[in-house]
Parts: C-alpha cells; structure tokens; sequence
C-alpha cells in the first residue's frame, strides 16, 4: 500500500495535518498502537521540520507485510552540517517557530529515536530526503 | 502505580473542564509540564496529563502523535475556539486553571501524579 502526503513550506495552520492522516490510516489497517506511536512521533517531527525550514515537500509512505517506510523529501535549501542538526539542543529554528512550542533542537535526534533504520541525504543548497524504516513484526 | 482521575485533578487545581467529559474517569498515572512541544514529543509512556501554558492548536496536535489524551492549560490560558474543535474531533480532554505551571505541577505531585523522569 502506498500514500502521498504534501506538505507546504511555512504554513504552521495546517502543521500536523499530514501526519494526523497517515495515523488515522495506519490505525485503520491495524498497526499494534506502540509502533504507530512511534512512527507518528518521528514523522510528525519531520513533517514539522518540512514546514519550518524547506520550501516545502511530501511525505510518501509504503507499508507492506514488514516494514512501513517513510520518506520525507523537500525541495531544499538542504542542511549545511548534518552532524550538527544532529545534536541535541543545536536549532536554527526562527523566533516564530519557537513561539510555537518547537524548535528546540530536538527533531532529528527524536526522529533517529524512534525509528529503526533512517537515512538521510542532504547538501546545502539541495533537497533534503530521509528515509525511515518501521519494523512490523517486532512489535505484534 | 497509583493514578488519579482527571476529575480529581482538575479539582485538586480549581480548574474546570472545557471538553472531554467522557474523560473525567480516566486513571492519570504522570504528569508531563511543558510549553515546549519538542519535548513533549520525546516522551513514550502512556497515561500521561500534559500541563502546559502553551495555547495553541500545536500543544493538541502534539498530544495527538504523542497518544496524551489529556490536556490541562495554566496561567488561565483559554484555549480559542479551534483548539476546542481539534480536541473534540480528536476525543482529547481540554481543562484550564488559572494557576501557574509551576503550582499546578506542585499541587498535583503533592497528591501523588508521577514525574516522567
């Protein structure tokens, strides 16, 4: 099974909205509630990074009998130093975000997290696109 | 792990429930005080009350990813109209009090709601 998700670039009235779909599915099919939890904590998180710092993107996802996979893949300006994004605490997050209760330098440590396999591909100037890998049979 | 009713929480802070009556039962066993939603999301454990001061239509989308199926808003930060709406539709509990986070956390770990950590 495949879904696409948009998600557009600056708009935080919508924030989640992606995110809150793709839950809503994958309670539909079943998926033991541990899992989805921390599949929506990872995805929600990128789908917040998306909207907060890219020019926009979409969340695709595949589930099959295993494994669920979701990419993330925005339409740039990338990350300069991904170690750094990394870190806990490290943010360049805009006041605006922040009022909004995030940017706290938490997102894609709390993404590698929950996931069980994640990549990401990104340079400065370019797209972003990570790839997280969900286990399904540990979890049933 | 001892819990406490929403109810009795929502009484033991002079609050008062905005939606979510269906939830005035439930056994709360820790309480989480935030208004930072990037660590909200970093919590796992169930049955969890989020006390927060932040007002806003992203304190009840993080309650969703993060499975909380309880809200409570301090310093009397009403919650606006679409925040009410949202929690409805996602069978959230919305309650305020006009204490400060730092009281509520107080008086509620006094009566025995756990940390996270």
């Amino acid at each position: 099974m495949y879904q696409e998700y948009l998600v557009p670039a600056k708009d935080f009235s919508i924030a989640g909205v992606a995110s809150s779909n793709f839950k809503r599915l994958l309670k539909q099919l079943n998926v033991p509630p541990k899992l989805i939890k921390r599949i929506m904590v990872a995805v929600f998180e990128a789908e917040i990074n998306v909207i907060a710092h890219s020019y926009g993107g979409k969340i695709l996802c595949e589930i099959s009998e295993d494994t669920i996979t979701v990419q993330v893949i925005d339409t740039g300006p990338g990350i300069a130093d991904l170690d750094l994004a990394m870190t806990e605490g490290w943010s360049t997050a805009s006041e605006e975000i922040q009022e909004l209760g995030y940017g706290a330098g938490m997102g894609l440590p709390n993404i590698k997290k929950n996931c069980d396999r994640l990549s990401i591909n990104t340079k400065s100037g370019e797209h972003t696109h990570i790839t997280m890998g969900f286990d399904l049979k540990e979890e049933q | 792990m001892r819990a406490m009713k929403l109810k009795d929480i929502i009484t033991c802070v002079d609050g008062t429930l905005i939606i979510g009556e269906s939830h005035l039962e439930d056994d709360i066993e820790r309480g989480f005080a935030s208004d930072l939603m990037s660590d909200v999301l970093t919590i796992l454990e169930d049955n969890i009350l989020l006390i927060t001061g932040l007002s806003n239509n992203q304190a009840i989308r993080t309650a969703e990813m993060s499975d909380i199926k309880n809200i409570l808003l301090v310093r009397n930060k009403k919650p606006s109209q679409s925040m009410i709406d949202m929690a409805k539709e996602l069978n959230i509990s919305l309650s305020f009090t006009s204490y400060s986070l730092f009281k509520a956390s107080a008086l509620l770990y006094e009566k025995g709601l756990k940390p996270v950590y």
